[in-house]
């Protein structure tokens, strides 16, 4: 897009060439410092922090990583949570992102250039994303030229779905799985392209990559033996679609297999069948085409009634015995989420754990025009112009589109696979369209010069030819870098006179008027998303989301009680306390106040989860007793009724109900609804007012007012004078975001035993229950 | 502790009855006047000691004693000789103050040797300023209290000097801070002035009197103290001093016992929590700059600063209100401009920057001070005002080599009278500050070659691999078709002229210019093609050319009867006007050629775009 409107002198057209490739590289790298720069507003706003909930654990593990190094990283059981289970991180865990940073971090200082791990954390994600846009322009200059591919990183750059991911501090696999993604198609479009066995390698690498990155990678493995189909199917059939495709799926399934995360699923899992099944077919055809070259027409056809028949037999044999596998295993060989994904209603009927994040729901129709904004307009001009003429490259692209369309719509999460196609669908277009405009243009003022010319009857060559080196600059330097030769010296002069001649040939050419109106809008339309890009960017996605702020009338108010309380934790309380809370806060808690927690958000094992849930939906005595079994020393709830944070412990303790009653039946949400909703007013059921969740929020919430209006649920709340007999309150954050409640010890009616056991801590509030831990 | 210090008090009591001291008979203490400011977490006890020798014998030596209890947690002590009295008072020498072994003196005794300035003979005088301050002195009493309860502590003291000299005449005062004093111990001349307590004067007093005295009061101080605290000092040449402070804080008062509550805290208008503490005040150096102040989980974004021409203020605030027992951490750092604090002398440079931390009223029980210097420097050198443990490193920050020395200074029970300045001592040529730079510049400057030679360098393992040269083979090609291109565009151009001269005969009716013209192309036409013809060869026996030549060829076949077909329309529009025939009529002998060279020249240009595209 820069490049077309870029000014460029007529200079000699010897240096045209040099100075389009500098110039192209140039905008490379402009578009790499807009990819980064733009990701910065959250580090400018507010600061340079990690956000919001995955990206701590990834930030822990890299911590971890970088201290006690890869083989200990590998072996790495954690005990700091879900306890008392623990988990194995090292076998759990995708490693790419962590492997990046380390590795980020490890050479810089190994150069003395000091960099802490959380800076290099923070920064990975806007470096993959100006990565990622130049991975873009790769696989675009593969498909429609780098005209296209210039403009396509010119829009992923600022694409906000890429945005939201990958803002400076959201330090999540996404960050580098996307760039991995683009890169993988890249050098498999560049592979069937070129049909060279080095790319075919390189692409099972970046594939390798990918599936260290994130579980995403399964869009791959299943997109790319489907491109395999389909060139089959439609006749495309080549040595390089086979080049292309089979040591991808033999090299690539061997490095899958190496990461622990995966390990045999790679062969035993139904995601992966597609590529098997691909595989299989492709060799069948390169087989017939191998006989079909040997043979003569008569011997093929007697050979090929002979093979099908055989064929038939033994494809049926295998299939037979690949439904009876896949049969075998509960889920039919599906993991929950890929099931969700083919079956949107999947989640919500089996699995709560997958339907309660949020990022999983489908997404609602203006998140589609707040994540690709005008994109969503300019997709179907894309994929036309990917039609004319449809290329292998092309196909793949088109189907890339359709593919991440339709998993967008399933889950919200996966616009980010969407927002990739659509930006190489849009830079296409633009490309395309600015070409034919420009080349109107272009050829309406050339031809009214050489009518003038031409009636006058004179040799109108030298002006000619100023006249086409003027107009066609933009059409220029777009066309001309696509061809891969370098020597284009000795080529300039002759497609000077040819250029006239080759507008005639072309059927668009549109009149003078319409093509510069069309222009303008195009480029206001770009201005419109540029401008978009830039606030979403700037307001929508940079909150790191552990920093709350809000701007009244005396100023910006900053809410930073999250930290406040973790903080508080970490120094206030024994280094092997455990802290219950749900799931959502178990990241943070073991990141920031390094302290054991129950569950956390892997969300690996949902019995333990439920067993939280449980607990927090059971009154207080009850509650108590779960909480000790687990030996829970305090527990820490999220409450936003004083100040209005609406994602607070209250409203997702639908749940925490769900969850727990999935589990344990003697929860049951009926019991908890009141019309069919959670309500905490007066009107609330009894079971919800006395259970846990609700006293350790509203906890003298009523002295707060007198009246216990809860801002968040914009009603005043049902039980209003309480106390707690089995909980004590020690610690509530600034704005009452968090509070943490420590469990009263078991013998606390026997009060001079407890004030014995208490003196002989050297600190009185944090002192050890006298009950044995049962797990050491 | 409390136990303890009884116990210390019962065994001095004990000694001092004991005790003959004949050894330091000979000075009398003629004036002894003693204040306490207990109004900080640190007692500050400054005394004003009239000494007089009424012996024969001229002394150089004076011993100051403390009770044990107090001299273990003595974290200062400086003992000045002064001159006047009043206003007019002025120090004139900081006399060394060395730890003694106590000479038949009891263990509970601490006991310290001052040397005087010059031996103070019979029947002189002289005036000691001594200030000293203790840290730990004011125990809490309840030692755990809960959140709304005052915070109350317990000072222990002697109403009289515990000297080994007579006493001839002592008073005390202590200051108390403006609150509420439970109790104290009334002698007699004991007087309560406001928030000043007065005991004394008493006059003659022997040698080691002692009367114990308690005072329990309360106090509204943060009782604040650094656990450790690492400050890093780097010095940078560029013209920057960058601090970073990295404090382990803990309120080491009365402890809280029960809840916590929020509620309570915030309360108006009586909130309860008077016994925690919020913020912590610290006054930098003017004209700091960059100043940040976090902790390992990011900024906390609760501070104030304020600054002016004489000082920053720095109101910090921890992330949560600091109650008894309760531990922080947070780290400030802040920039200085290097004209304040590097001199120049006698060929050496020294930094000249102050010892303790900026935080006033903190006690730091471990303080670490690492003092980094430049890359390069040579003969370090320190000089402090006190003892301090020192020891040197190295450090590795940015794109170091050899790494820069630190020097670093270790110091427990650290009080703010401590903060008074430091001097490091260091060689440095200005020449190493090119390092780095010249460093990176060379880095760059290698990348950019090796690019470079990379890009114009063949680096292919086996020159004589089928594909290498199928590839060089390929390259001639394309040079080749190039050329081949060229010259058709050549002929091209030529043929243009020729229309164009046509044009210029229909016009001018000129015919010797066009057959000039004509010839001129002519022999043109005939070089291109002698050109064309070992390029042509050359496609043909290359073998990687071999679906290419069939088109070149057809190529030049039909750029060949274009040519033929253009001087045939030339010579016939030529010959039209030789005979004076009409324009129309030579238009029409010619249409049918025509036709066919503007088909002919389609033909050729859809060929030529067809080579293009290889």
């Amino acid at each position: 897009m820069a490049a077309l409107e870029s000014p460029q002198p007529a200079t000699a057209t010897a240096m045209r060439h040099a100075f389009g490739n500098v110039l192209s590289v140039l905008i490379l790298v402009l578009i790499g410092v807009l990819a980064f720069s733009i990701r910065l507003f959250s580090v400018i706003k507010y600061e340079s922090v990690i956000h919001e909930f995955d990206p701590y654990f990834n930030y822990r593990v890299t911590q971890f990583l970088s201290k006690n190094g890869i083989y200990e990283f590998w072996n790495w059981f954690d005990d700091r949570t879900w306890y008392p289970l623990g988990r194995v991180i090292g076998g759990t865990v995708y490693p790419g992102l962590t492997l990046t940073a380390g590795t980020i971090w490890w050479v810089l200082n190994s150069l003395n250039i000091p960099l802490s791990v959380e800076t290099v954390c923070v920064f990975t994600a806007p470096v993959f994303s100006a990565f990622a846009s130049w991975a873009t322009y790769l696989l675009t200059k593969e498909v429609k030229g780098s005209g296209a591919g210039l403009a396509a990183a010119a829009l992923l750059a600022m694409v906000p779905s890429y945005i939201s991911r990958s803002v400076a501090g959201s330090y999540d696999n996404e960050a580098v799985a996307i760039f991995a993604l683009i890169f993988t198609f890249y050098l498999y479009i560049k592979t069937l392209n070129t049909g060279s066995l080095f790319y075919a390698t390189l692409n099972a690498l970046a594939y390798f990559y990918m599936v260290c990155s994130w579980g995403g990678y399964t869009f791959i493995i299943n997109l790319i033996p489907m491109h395999v189909l389909l060139c089959i199917v439609t006749g495309r059939y080549s040595p390089r679609l086979y080049i292309a495709y089979a040591p991808l799926v033999v090299l690539g399934t061997l490095l899958a297999a190496l990461v622990p995360v995966v390990g045999f699923n790679a062969v035993l899992t139904s995601e992966h069948f597609a590529s098997f099944l691909v595989f299989i077919i492709i060799h069948v055809v390169a087989l017939v085409y191998y006989i079909k070259g040997i043979l003569t027409p008569k011997m093929f056809k007697v050979a090929v009634t002979l093979v099908v028949s055989i064929g038939m037999v033994v494809c049926l044999i295998v299939v037979a015995i690949l439904v009876a596998l896949v049969a075998s295993s509960p889920t039919g060989g599906w993991s929950g989420r890929s099931l969700s994904l083919l079956d949107p209603t999947y989640a919500s009927k089996y699995i709560p754990i997958i339907a309660s994040v949020s990022e999983h729901q489908p997404p609602t129709w203006p998140s589609y025009f707040m994540d690709i904004n005008v994109l969503a307009f300019l997709v179907p001009a894309g994929i036309i112009a990917c039609f004319s003429p449809l290329s292998d490259s092309s196909s793949f692209v088109v189907l890339y589109i359709v593919m991440s369309v339709y998993f967008s719509g399933v889950m919200v999460r996966l616009m980010l696979v969407l927002a990739p196609a659509a930006c190489i669908m849009s830079g296409i277009a633009l490309s395309q369209a600015f070409d034919v405009f420009t080349g109107s243009i272009k050829y309406q003022l050339g031809g009214s010069s050489n009518s003038a010319d031409d009636a006058e009857d004179t040799n109108n060559a030298p002006k000619d030819d100023a006249a086409a080196g003027k107009t066609d600059k933009g059409e220029e330097t777009v066309k001309e870098r696509s061809s891969k030769k370098g020597k284009k010296k000795e080529r300039e002069p002759v497609e000077k006179p040819s250029i006239k001649s080759k507008i005639k040939k072309k059927a668009l050419v549109l009149p003078l008027e319409a093509s510069i109106v069309a222009l303008l809008l195009l480029i206001m339309l770009g201005a419109f998303y540029v401008i978009h890009c830039v606030w979403a960017a700037a307001e929508a996605y940079s909150a790191p989301s552990i920093v709350l702020t809000s701007q009244s009338r005396d100023g910006l108010h900053v809410f930073d009680d999250f930290r406040e309380s973790y903080a508080w934790l970490s120094h206030n309380t024994d280094v092997d306390d455990k802290v219950a809370s749900w799931w959502d806060y178990g990241y943070q808690t073991t990141a920031m106040a390094n302290r054991t927690v129950i569950v956390d958000n892997n969300t690996w094992n949902n019995t333990h989860i439920a067993t939280v849930g449980t607990a927090m939906s059971s009154p207080e005595k009850a509650a108590w007793e779960i909480f000790n079994s687990l030996d829970v020393k305090y527990v820490l709830v999220v409450f936003g009724g004083l100040i209005g944070y609406p994602s607070d412990d209250i409203n997702k303790f639908l749940w925490m109900v769900r969850i727990g009653g999935g589990v344990f039946p003697h929860i049951k949400e009926a019991d908890y609804l009141r019309d069919g909703q959670y309500r905490i007013d007066s009107e609330a059921t009894p079971t919800m007012l006395n259970c846990l969740m609700y006293k350790l929020s509203y906890y003298r919430f009523v002295e707060t007012d007198g009246k216990g209006y809860d801002r968040v649920r914009r009603t005043e709340i049902g039980k209003k004078n309480f106390k707690l007999t089995h909980f004590e309150e020690v610690f509530t954050s600034h704005h009452w975001m968090v509070r943490i409640y420590k469990l009263k010890p078991a013998r606390n009616r026997i009060r001079g035993k407890a004030k014995k056991l208490k003196s002989k801590t050297s600190s009185g509030w944090s002192s050890k229950s006298a009950k044995k831990n049962p797990w050491i | 502790m409390k136990q303890s210090s009884v116990v210390d008090l019962l065994l001095l009591l004990l000694a001092i009855a004991v005790l003959a001291t004949p050894a330091f008979s000979d000075l009398v203490l003629s004036k002894v006047e003693r204040r306490i400011d207990v109004t900080s977490q640190v007692a500050r006890v400054t005394k004003t000691l009239k000494v007089l020798n009424s012996g024969s014998e001229s002394v150089s030596e004076f011993t100051l004693t403390f009770p044990k209890f107090l001299g273990n947690n003595l974290a200062y002590l400086s003992v000045v000789h002064s001159e006047g009295k009043g206003k007019s008072k002025r120090p004139l020498a900081n006399l060394s103050v060395r730890e003694a072994n106590a000479k038949g003196l009891p263990d509970s005794i601490s006991v310290y040797s001052v040397s005087l300035p010059k031996a103070l003979s019979k029947g002189e005088t002289l005036t000691l300023e001594v200030v000293a301050a203790f840290t730990n002195v004011l125990q809490p009493f309840p030692e755990k209290i809960t959140q709304g309860e005052i915070h109350l502590v317990m000072l222990q003291e002697s109403a009289q000097y515990l000297s080994p000299y007579a006493v001839e005449s002592q008073s005390l005062s202590i200051k108390l801070p403006n609150a509420r004093i439970e109790s104290y111990t009334k002698l007699e001349n004991t007087k309560l002035q406001g928030s000043d307590l007065k005991y004394g004067p008493y006059k003659n007093l022997q040698p080691f009197s002692y009367s114990p005295i308690v005072v329990h009061f309360e106090s509204k101080a943060a009782f604040a103290v650094a656990e450790k605290l690492v400050r890093e000092i780097e010095v940078s040449h560029w013209g920057n001093v960058q601090v970073t402070e990295h404090y382990n804080v803990v309120h080491r008062g009365a402890q809280l016992k029960g809840e916590f509550s929020r509620l309570d805290f915030q309360a108006r208008p009586n909130p309860r929590g008077a016994s925690a503490f919020r913020h912590l005040l610290a006054r930098l150096p003017p004209r700091a700059h960059s100043i940040y102040y976090r902790d390992d989980i990011g900024n906390i974004s609760t501070s104030e600063m304020q600054s002016d021409s004489k000082k920053t203020e720095l109101l910090i605030e921890p992330r949560f209100p600091l109650f008894g027992g309760w531990k922080t951490f947070f780290t400030i750092g802040y920039g200085l401009p290097l004209s304040d604090f590097l001199f120049a002398s006698e060929g050496k440079r020294f930094v000249n920057i102050s010892f303790g931390s900026p935080i006033i009223d903190l006690v730091t029980e471990k303080l670490i001070v690492q003092i980094v210097l430049p890359e390069g420097s040579k003969d370090i050198s320190v000089t402090t005002p006190f003892t301090v443990k020192q020891s040197q490193e190295i450090k590795y920050s940015h794109l170091d080599i050899a790494g820069r020395p630190v020097v670093v200074l270790e110091k427990d029970n650290v009080v703010p009278d401590h903060n008074q300045h430091i001097q490091v001592y260091y060689k440095f040529s200005n020449i190493n500050l090119l390092s780095e730079p010249l460093m990176l510049i060379s880095g760059f400057f290698v990348l950019f070659i090796t690019c470079i030679i990379y890009t114009r360098a063949d680096f292919s393992i086996s020159k004589s691999s089928p594909t290498y040269l199928a590839k060089l083979q390929w390259d001639e090609v394309l040079a080749t078709l190039q050329e081949v291109q060229s010259i058709i565009q050549k002929c091209l151009a030529a043929h243009d002229k020729l229309e164009a001269s046509l044009r210029d005969l229909s016009r001018t009716g000129d015919i010797q210019t066009c057959k000039a013209a004509r010839k001129s192309t002519d022999s043109l036409l005939k070089d291109l093609s002698k050109d064309l013809k070992p390029l042509l060869g050359f496609l043909q026996s290359s073998p990687s050319a071999s679906h290419i030549s069939p088109k070149v060829e057809e190529l030049v076949v039909k750029e060949k009867e274009l040519q033929e077909k253009l001087m045939a329309k030339h010579t016939t529009v030529v010959e039209g006007y030789e005979k004076k025939s009409s324009g129309r009529d030579i238009e029409n002998r010619i249409a049918s050629q025509q036709q066919k060279i503007i088909a002919l020249r389609q033909e050729i240009e859809d060929l030529l775009e067809f080579i293009d595209e290889i």
